[in-house]
């Protein structure tokens, strides 16, 4: 029998979470709810006696100071007259279960099995007034949970005058299934894409037809007789090509081949793959470049799980960016938070492993929180999808004690139907682990393969294969993975436990994919493997094969041992009590052989599993918009359009999603987000330390320019690459290479969001232009990489990013993120961004121009414009080699880059940022009009605030790129020559209080 | 050498900038996982201070810090024994112990504090933030000079990041509140900058009742608090370096939160230097015989 713990608050204590939903509902959903009331359950699995059950609840779960318990009776209060009970789908993830069996088990000293779910936690709340059917449904939907992971159950006041009900215990019930099955692929084309859809697959007809020859082939006919199957492929089989040949894990339209033709230049060409030519044939160059220089920082890159640069003497730094969007469309929490998880096992999993996780950044693209157009069928709100993508983030960064220090939101209503969330991590590593080269991957044949961490069950089945197609409303349900922060800790603290002891060969990161990807992968390196699935550790039963290799099921990681380490690594491992499991070993006889106890399942030649896929054919085509500059109104209100840009969407305060993320856990952070003595000043780069032994650290920053590519693509990437350049430079950070063997490193991951960018007649028209925009992208990645010497180390693409549903596609805007990191050789010499002290000197570094082009400016205008910012390369370099001068010479009190909102913008933040005022004159900027010096985006820029004692020694060095434009006082008080006068009050306002989560 | 253990394991997350905290004061920081407790491996009795540092052990789930307090209260250790009877023997012995944040709350949870009537019972509580959710903000805390703890010896307004959603401590009754008022346990209060005490949202980030930052108990050697001293041990971890720098071109580089761990480290070798005073007077004879 199920028992049942409810526990509910005194009446006396304020319930606090009771109180949110009813906020909540009345704001947001406009529904009047009256008092609500919190209430926990659990329903207990376990065999007890009654007074046992008793003893447990009082004893450990009840607090004894603020809450009642009822043990097998429900609440059934007579004044609240609805209510909604929360529960997790059979099979999803219960955390707060699984903390309650751990209860459980230590306060009965058994020895039992807590990965099996025996105690299952639902939510409770009670409504004061009867609400409808719908209302509660909406109610449950949209703030309370997610119907593809939660069972909700709905009451009212029986004919008693009470509530009661039901409480549903999502056990998951299902007979073993050791099925295999062949498929038949002697199929026409028609019926190959048939297959192909209905498999979730995601292949097309040239890969379809691959397959169907591989698998025709005499050779491989007589080498599957020898293992004793048959010609047709296995189930498993499909799913292992489909997951390995997915645009996801393969970046097929990276490697296609591209005809490109501008129509605008009438040039034409052929690009065999972007990613060679571009991305890895940039680094490469780089590389040359650096190491002719003595600058030998460059480890790893694009090799492994995370780019490896040297970062001190005896440490790397480990840096990945990554993406997970698909995921956190249909499921914003759940989506988010393994993002971050998923992206912290990149570092985890680079070389050998176990890199300790040194910070988290994030940057997320939203629709507008207040996004009013009727959603589609499976669309979630813009606001439901921030609120839910940002407690994710919180609860992955907050509960695996990294620390959040650095990331940007962009709204933009194109980002409703798919938001963008990039996860980054940064980690630290030995250069040696009992003298193995912790960076390498080395494996040999009979090198045992053993999984560690979460069980495995059927969430997250083809979430490669997904995220590799657009969204639309029959997405399936099993792409939702659920995350569980407390799970992973402990496998992470374990891992780098383990690869300090020298117990671990390498190891790497089971995402997407599952198995089929982490051990196809790392069976390249010995050429081959062999799997037991029957001994891979699952959630349930009835799981067939072919979902237990390629189930994403989260917080996993594979690890290679060597035979003689695996008795030490499994007592380890049980006194930290994660669960690992030996599942096979690597061979070197070029095939990947996986079995079902003594039934095949799988075996497949190595070679055709990852070079088997046929290079894919693209074009583009690149046509110039014709885009004009708008016509102003001549009596701008300069008062009026500064608190409307600093209340603008993309400009105003991100303090209440900033707040929510513990951003200096580990004590090592010296920028944060905010800064200054009211922590309201926004900062350009994040600062880490490394240690506390040394002031050696990392810059941290993020560059995105989605709209500036609306007028020009390249522009847009090379503008996003110089933004996050410039904040590091504004920050105290050195451009790499200017000296010989200066060991400043940079390391640099790009990640590529674009719509959909294949031509189709019909489905995809302008899939040429969209190629071309990306061609574009990677063109300006080149030409601002090389010339800087700044080294791309790792990256991730996604290539659909499109919402499909009732007949509608909604796209994002092409979109590149680069996510920079620079060593600092001494943290205490970095610059905030706030004024510091009033009589300081304010100046502009850098050139204004007409660059008002896709401006916070003219967007208040409704108006897009055509002069967008442009790079001068040039110019720029100087510019910031006389900052890192000046800051050598530590002559610059503070420094704000020059961004969205353009001078005028920067000059408010500085000033209210450090509780002062500032008074200004413009005519140093020459003789462009006031609303372009004061709005304009141009790149390059900055404004530094200097002490009236160094005004000559700053001149001298800055000469002609310095323009003095006024002074720091105590007024409180932004003035701009006869123009614009505000106090700092109303201007700080109109910046908090636009974002309020 | 003072010798410190830092607890970690099942989501702690703080252990390694408290271990930090305790070599910067001169002691011997020794990092363990609880388990290695549990099972026997590891003495609490070989060290001088017991710490629990912040982190969402097993997710905060039950109730912050409520898991851990469980294990330690009921789960057997292969003497039979539970670690919360350790713990009772080290705290007779004359020893100290540091929760702060999700560590305060396991102490709370395990009636370590504030104790007022020796039982080790729970008297109090932690429950979530009226804000309903997690902050990372920076707050100011002011010193009961009544209180006897030597952790906060010499210091009467701190400032500090808090960092949690669980912070607003509630006490058992009223009864219980004018015990802990009665005796000073009360040592650690939310206050402005200027060292005013406030209830005021966000100085005091949590609703917490009388303002209570942090308790210690009636002997003084048990402190828990909210915020964080381990996580400003540096100058530079204060949001506002920037201008307490310029304002004060030579100002000390360590953190305020540093001064804690130095308070303890010094006060227990003080202990030590009396206990052993007249070892010390004969190897000094030694010494100087030696010439």
């Amino acid at each position: 029998m199920t028992a049942s713990i409810q526990i509910l608050l005194k009446p006396h204590i304020v319930d606090v979470k009771g109180n949110k939903v009813a906020s909540k509902c009345l704001n947001q959903l406009g529904i009047e709810t009256g008092k609500v009331k919190s209430s926990k359950l659990f329903s207990v699995n376990y065999e007890a006696s009654e007074d046992d059950l008793k003893d447990y609840a009082n004893r450990c779960i009840k607090d004894a100071v603020t809450d009642e318990i009822l043990v097998n009776t429900l609440y059934q209060p007579s004044e609240f007259q609805s209510c909604i009970a929360i529960a997790q789908l059979p099979g999803v993830t219960d955390d707060e279960g699984t903390s309650a069996q751990m209860a459980w088990v230590d306060f009965f000293n058994i020895d039992a099995d807590v990965n099996t779910q025996h105690i299952f936690s639902q939510e409770i709340y009670y409504f004061e007034n009867k609400l409808s059917e719908e209302a509660l449904q909406t109610i449950a939907k949209r703030l309370l949970g997610n119907p593809l992971i939660n069972h909700f159950s709905y009451s009212y006041h029986n004919n008693a005058g009470q509530i009661s009900f039901v409480p549903y215990v999502p056990e998951v019930k299902m007979a073993a299934d050791e099925t295999v099955n062949t498929i038949n692929i002697n199929l026409d084309d028609q019926q190959l894409i048939q297959l192909s859809k209905e498999m979730v697959l995601a292949l097309n007809l040239a890969e379809m037809k691959a397959i169907v020859h591989y698998y025709k082939d005499a050779q491989t006919i007589a080498d599957r007789q020898k293992v004793g199957l048959g010609t047709a492929p296995t189930d498993c089989e499909l799913e292992i090509l489909g997951q390995t040949w997915s645009e996801h894990c393969k970046h097929k339209e990276f490697n296609a081949v591209i005809h490109y033709k501008n129509n605008e230049t009438g040039e034409q060409k052929q690009i065999n793959s972007l990613f060679k030519t571009f991305i890895k044939g940039t680094t490469s160059k780089v590389q040359e470049s650096l190491e002719a220089n003595q600058n030998e920082w460059l480890v790893k890159v694009f090799s492994d799980n995370a780019g490896v640069v040297k970062a001190t003497k005896d440490k790397l730094f480990v840096w990945k960016v990554e993406t997970h969007n698909s995921p956190s469309a249909l499921d914003p929490y759940g989506g988010a938070i393994t993002g971050i998880l998923g992206n912290n096992r990149d570092p985890l999993g680079t070389g050998i492993g176990g890199g300790r996780l040194l910070f988290n950044t994030n940057v997320l693209c939203f629709g507008d929180p207040d996004y009013d157009k009727p959603l589609l069928t499976g669309q979630l709100h813009p606001r439901r999808i921030m609120e839910g993508v940002v407690s994710g983030i919180e609860d992955g960064g907050n509960k695996s004690g990294v620390p959040t220090v650095n990331g940007s939101v962009v709204f933009d209503d194109r980002y409703s139907g798919k938001p963008l969330v990039y996860c980054g991590t940064g980690a630290l590593m030995p250069y040696h682990y009992k003298g193995m080269d912790s960076w390498e991957k080395p494996i040999d044949a009979d090198d045992r393969i053993v999984v560690a961490g979460g069980r495995v069950g059927k969430d997250g089945i083809h979430g490669a294969t997904f995220s590799s197609i657009e969204i639309d409303e029959h997405s399936p349900s099993s792409a939702v993975q659920i995350g569980s922060p407390i799970t992973q800790k402990k496998m992470a603290d374990f891992l780098v436990k383990a690869c300090e002891a020298g117990l671990v060969k390498c190891s790497t990161d089971n995402g997407a994919g599952g198995l089929s990807s982490s051990i196809g992968e790392l069976a390249t390196i010995s050429g081959g493997a062999v799997v037991q699935l029957d001994q891979v550790p699952l959630k349930y039963a009835g799981l067939k094969p072919w979902e237990i290799f390629v189930s994403e099921s989260q917080e996993r990681m594979t690890l290679v041992i060597e035979s003689k380490h695996i008795d030490s690594l499994f007592a380890m491992a049980k006194a930290m009590e994660v669960e690992l499991t030996d599942i096979g070993n690597f061979s070197n006889d070029g095939f990947l052989d996986i079995r079902y106890k003594d039934k095949m399942v799988a075996y497949i030649d190595m070679k055709f599993l990852h070079e088997g896929d046929p290079q894919k054919i693209m074009y583009a085509e690149w046509e110039k918009p014709s885009l004009t500059e708008p016509t102003l109104p001549t009596d701008i209100n300069y008062n009026e359009t500064l608190l409307a840009l600093m209340g603008s969407l993309n400009i105003c305060s991100r303090e209440s999603i900033i707040r929510q993320y513990d951003h200096e856990v580990k004590g090592k952070t010296i920028i944060k987000p905010l800064m200054g003595p009211e922590g309201k000043a926004p900062q350009d780069a994040a600062i880490m330390r490394f240690g506390f032994d040394s002031f050696e650290g990392v810059a941290v920053s993020n560059g995105i320019l989605p709209r500036y590519g609306d007028i020009d693509a390249y522009e847009m990437s090379a503008g996003a690459f110089d933004e996050a350049m410039r904040q590091i430079i504004s920050a105290g950070g050195s451009l790499p290479n200017t000296q010989s063997n200066d060991g400043i490193f940079w390391s640099v991951n790009d990640n590529f969001c674009v719509p959909d960018s294949e031509y189709h007649p019909e489905g995809n028209p302008d899939g040429k232009v969209k190629l071309a925009k990306l061609v574009q992208m990677c063109e300006a990645l080149y030409d601002m990489a090389t010339f800087f010497d700044i080294p791309l180390t790792s990256g991730k693409d996604s290539m659909k990013n499109d919402f499909k549903a009732d007949g509608v596609k909604i796209s994002v805007p092409p979109t590149i993120l680069y996510s920079m990191t620079a060593k600092v050789n001494d943290v205490r010499k970095t610059v905030t961004s706030e004024f510091k002290a009033a009589g300081d000197l304010v100046y502009q570094l850098g050139n204004t121009y007409d660059e008002l082009g896709a401006s916070e400016f003219y967007r208040l205008h409704d108006a897009l414009g055509a002069n967008v910012p442009k790079v001068r390369k040039e110019e720029a370099k100087s510019l910031y080699l006389k900052v890192m001068q000046a800051n050598a010479e530590a002559l610059i009190e503070s420094s704000h880059d020059i961004s969205d909102g353009g001078l005028a913008v920067t000059l408010v933040e500085s000033a209210f940022g450090g509780s002062l005022g500032v008074e200004i004159a413009l005519d140093n900027l020459g003789d462009l009009p006031n609303h372009v010096k004061l709005f304009s985006e141009s790149h390059s820029r900055f404004v530094v605030s200097v002490r009236p004692e160094n005004q000559v020694k700053f001149e001298r060095l800055m000469g002609e790129k310095a323009f003095y434009l006024g002074k720091v006082n105590n007024n409180k008080e932004v003035k701009i020559d006869n123009i614009v006068a505000v106090s700092t009050e109303a201007l700080l306002e109109a910046w908090s209080g636009r974002l309020l989560l | 050498m003072v010798k410190s253990l830092v607890i970690t394991g099942f989501g702690i997350n703080c252990e390694e900038e408290m271990a930090a905290a305790y070599q910067l004061a001169g002691a011997e920081a020794v990092i363990v996982h609880l388990n290695e407790i549990l099972l026997g491996q590891v003495s609490i009795h070989d060290y001088d201070i017991l710490n629990f540092p912040g982190g969402f052990s097993f997710g905060d789930d039950l109730a912050s810090g409520k898991v851990v307090a469980n294990k330690i209260k009921y789960k057997k250790l292969p003497s039979g024994k539970v670690l919360l009877d350790e713990i009772k023997q080290f705290l007779s012995d004359g020893k100290f112990i540091l929760g702060v944040c999700n560590g305060f709350q396991m102490l709370v949870r395990m009636g370590l504090l504030p104790n007022t009537n020796h039982q080790f019972e729970q008297e109090a509580t932690l429950s979530n933030n009226n804000s309903a959710k997690f902050e990372d903000r920076w707050v100011y805390c002011k010193v009961n000079n009544s209180s006897k703890t030597p952790f906060l010896q010499d210091i009467d307004v701190i400032a500090l990041p808090a960092r949690h959603g669980e912070g607003k401590l509630i006490f058992m009754d009223d009864a219980m509140r004018e015990t802990v008022k009665k005796h000073d346990l009360n040592c650690l209060s939310y206050c402005t900058a200027d060292g005013e005490i406030t209830s005021a949202y966000p100085a005091n980030p949590n609703g917490a009742d009388m303002n209570c930052a942090g308790l210690t108990s009636p002997s003084g050697q048990v402190l828990g608090l909210m915020p964080h001293p381990e996580a400003y041990l540096s100058l530079y971890n204060n949001p506002n370096w920037g201008q307490i720098k310029r304002q004060s071109s030579d100002i000390d580089e360590a953190g305020e939160g540093l001064k804690i761990f130095q308070n303890i480290v010094d006060h227990i070798n003080g202990l030590h230097l009396i206990k052993t005073s007249d070892l010390e007077k004969s190897l000094l004879n030694k010494l100087n015989s030696k010439g």
